[in-house]
């Protein structure tokens, strides 16, 4: 995983509620078996409409997301944190985020980064005209004109991002208190510690 | 030292923290790993080009479900059918490798056991209470129902747990959702759950695990538990859990992977001894009245849009957050439905009855039973019941109830996720109406412009007979 330091630039001032993961990348996308090339079915109901912001000259390309509550709220799949780097977006900003969502997103290098709701409504004004500053040593989500939102993050997540680190290379590394505790389950609850064999 | 007080969530959770760090984040062993054919490949490419292995194939059970057409697999002579999308062809045939690949136990396409992961886990006894459960796949709350911790899990974590057996988590926070009283006559577990969504709305769960307590979810049956389990994740919680009891353990006992004997026994001792405890401190709790649920519909493209069937569709500017006035107009607008309109005046041209939500076989049955004598409405176009899984099929045949749903003229199909999304050949046609037993109303989510309407399978059985949207009731008190 490639290190986070800074997003910056122009952000997309989508503002809309309960984005769910089959309006990031619809169903029918699901079916490839890469990472790659996702980009073209990001948001495909909303970028059927010619004027839509993602498309827009202005917006085309741009890091940053703005949406409203409860972003990436329903299926699971990460392909909705693939179809949006590969659109170009790293970072999101919304005040609330589905658990599954960030996770994905916190996997695959994506910032999401919740805020109050006043925040959101005065960085959609903003980012009609003007870049957005996220930094994540100092937590903080900037703008040209003084303002300046913090934001909570994970002191683990916040670790990684900063340093690029692989999360199963670093469990792998656990492995003698994995084999620990599957020694101990076997004594006390037998019946979890033995499956199904091939 | 005072006795700390703790919920059925805090249990399972303690027990399986293989490591906690300082600021909370805990590796947490999962003892159980359903795989699927969309979510994991990737995760199998990532282990490949790392050269790393599955640490526990024993814990781990594969089932191809989202791709696989629900019409005849085999030809008459045993052979496959080739599957005509080849992206779906890809998909499958890439779990068909993988899985032998790492040593891990699939149950494909020709085994009688085959099925949607949700139902199988739980019926082949490869989901247990108490368990820690994933599976690449946000509807894997299913197996709460059980009494089991389960909870989707993306494909970068998928590939965690193969590796390592383990996922770094934080603990949600606890809520209660407790339902009291006596379900009405029609009203099932679908019902209940659907009501819970109009109660909470579809973020009222985040960042929580809910259980769900009280008379009316402790006389639900094992399958009706199931149904409510597998939706809390419309409410945004990470997880739903029912304490297990005896309805639990008559439901597993005698499963394939189920405790035998002596663990047997150890193990009904160790689920009883995880109900939360007397007194212990949940964050939230919400508390219904069993006797205010009623048949219930979704109007909307949000599982929180729900109202009684004998209600009307709501006028956008009935809600109060302005946001939500916006959703509700671009709903409607979707659902071609204008505000006042009754709901038993809406009529539909699919039917779909199926799904992880509601496919065992007490939903078959309480299809059949709506069906039975009856035909399916000259305006419903398609109607379907895709079982969820061969087993099931299996013992609805023996039943007859296959005969009861093909007399009428509704399809008779073989187990998958079918039109619960439109991942398949099986689709709504845009514009076109379908009263569904899955759950997700979501727009698009049945194929590129189809209007879903949730509903129990009792009420879906309804609407392929009247050609409307009905309330059950009316068809079944005589
Ligand atoms: S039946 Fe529907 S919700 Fe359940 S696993 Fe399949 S696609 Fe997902």
């Amino acid at each position: 995983m490639e290190s986070v330091q800074q997003v910056s630039g122009r952000a997309i001032p989508f503002g809309r509620k309960n984005v769910d993961t089959d309006v990031i990348i619809p169903a029918h996308w699901l079916k490839t078996i890469t990472r790659d090339g996702l980009g073209r079915g990001a948001f495909e109901t909303i970028r059927q409409d010619p004027a839509n912001l993602f498309d827009s000259a202005e917006f085309k390309g741009s890091p940053i997301l703005i949406a409203g509550d409860n972003f990436g709220c329903g299926s699971s799949r990460e392909h909705a944190a693939w179809a949006l780097l590969d659109l170009g977006i790293t970072a999101v900003i919304a005040p609330s985020f589905s658990d599954i969502f960030s996770g994905n997103a916190f996997k695959n290098g994506i910032l999401t980064v919740a805020l109050p709701q006043e925040a959101i409504d005065r960085l959609m004004e903003v980012a009609q005209t003007d870049p957005v500053t996220i930094d994540l040593d100092s937590q903080t989500v900037t703008t040209p004109f003084q303002d300046r939102f913090t934001f909570e993050i994970d002191a683990f997540r916040k670790h990684c991002l900063l340093n690029g680190l692989d999360e199963v290379g670093l469990t792998l590394a656990r492995g003698d208190q994995i084999a620990q505790y599957e020694n101990k389950s076997a004594g006390e609850t037998p019946w979890l510690a033995t499956g199904v064999a091939a | 030292m005072a006795h700390t007080l703790r919920t059925l969530y805090d249990k399972i959770w303690d027990a399986h923290v293989v490591e906690r760090r300082d600021d909370g984040t805990c590796l947490i062993y999962i003892d159980r790993h359903l795989v699927h054919e969309v979510t994991s490949p990737q995760a199998f490419e990532s282990l490949r080009a790392a050269g790393r292995k599955v640490r526990r194939p024993d814990l781990t059970l594969a089932v191809p479900d989202h791709n696989l057409p629900t019409t005849a697999r085999r030809d008459a002579a045993g052979q496959r059918i080739p599957i005509a999308d080849p992206e779906s062809a890809q998909q499958l045939a890439a779990l068909e490798r993988n899985a032998p690949e790492f040593g891990i136990r699939l149950i494909g396409d020709a085994d009688a056991e085959q099925g949607i992961v949700h139902v199988v886990g739980p019926e082949q006894g490869f989901s247990l209470p108490g368990a820690t459960i994933v599976c690449g796949d946000s509807h894997t709350a299913c197996h709460g129902g059980l009494g089991a911790l389960a909870f989707g899990i993306g494909t970068s974590e998928v590939e965690h747990v193969l590796a390592t057996q383990t996922l770094l988590l934080k603990q949600s926070k606890n809520m209660e959702v407790r339902v009291e009283g006596e379900l009405g006559a029609g009203v099932t577990a679908k019902d209940v759950v659907l009501h819970i969504c109009g109660v909470l709305g579809a973020s009222g769960g985040t960042g929580y695990v809910i259980e769900y307590t009280g008379s009316a979810i402790r006389s639900l049956s094992l399958e009706g538990r199931l149904t409510v389990s597998n939706m809390a994740i419309e409410h945004g919680a990470r997880a739903g859990l029912i304490a297990p009891d005896d309805t639990t353990f008559a439901y597993l006992k005698g499963r394939p992977f189920a405790p035998k004997g002596v663990d047997w026994d150890k193990a009904v001792a160790w689920w009883r001894s995880l109900a939360t405890d007397a007194g212990a401190k949940f964050d939230k709790v919400v508390v219904i009245d069993a006797a205010d649920i009623v048949p219930s519909v979704t109007w909307g493209t949000s599982p929180e849009d729900v109202v009684p069937i004998t209600g009307v569709v709501p006028a956008p500017a009935s809600f109060t957050d302005p946001s939500k006035q916006e959703a509700a107009q671009k709903s409607l607008d979707y659902m071609g439905l204008t505000p006042g309109q009754r709901m038993e005046d809406v009529e539909v041209q699919n039917v779909f009855i199926g799904s992880c939500t509601n496919s065992r076989i007490e939903d078959i049955r309480a299809a059949a039973a709506v069906v039975k004598g009856r035909k399916k409405a000259a305006g419903v176009r398609w109607a379907i019941v895709v079982p969820g899984s061969g087993l099931v099929k299996r013992q609805a045949e023996a039943e007859g109830l296959d005969r009861i749903f093909i007399d009428a003229g509704i399809e008779w199909r073989e187990p998958g996720c079918s039109a619960c999304l439109a991942m398949n050949p099986d689709k709504v046609p845009a514009g076109e109406r379908c009263a569904s037993t899955s759950n997700r109303n979501f727009v698009g989510r049945q194929g590129p412009g189809a209007r879903t309407h949730l509903v129990s399978p009792a009420m879906a059985a309804a609407a392929a007979v009247t050609g409307k949207l009905t309330d059950v009731r009316k068809l079944t008190s005589a």
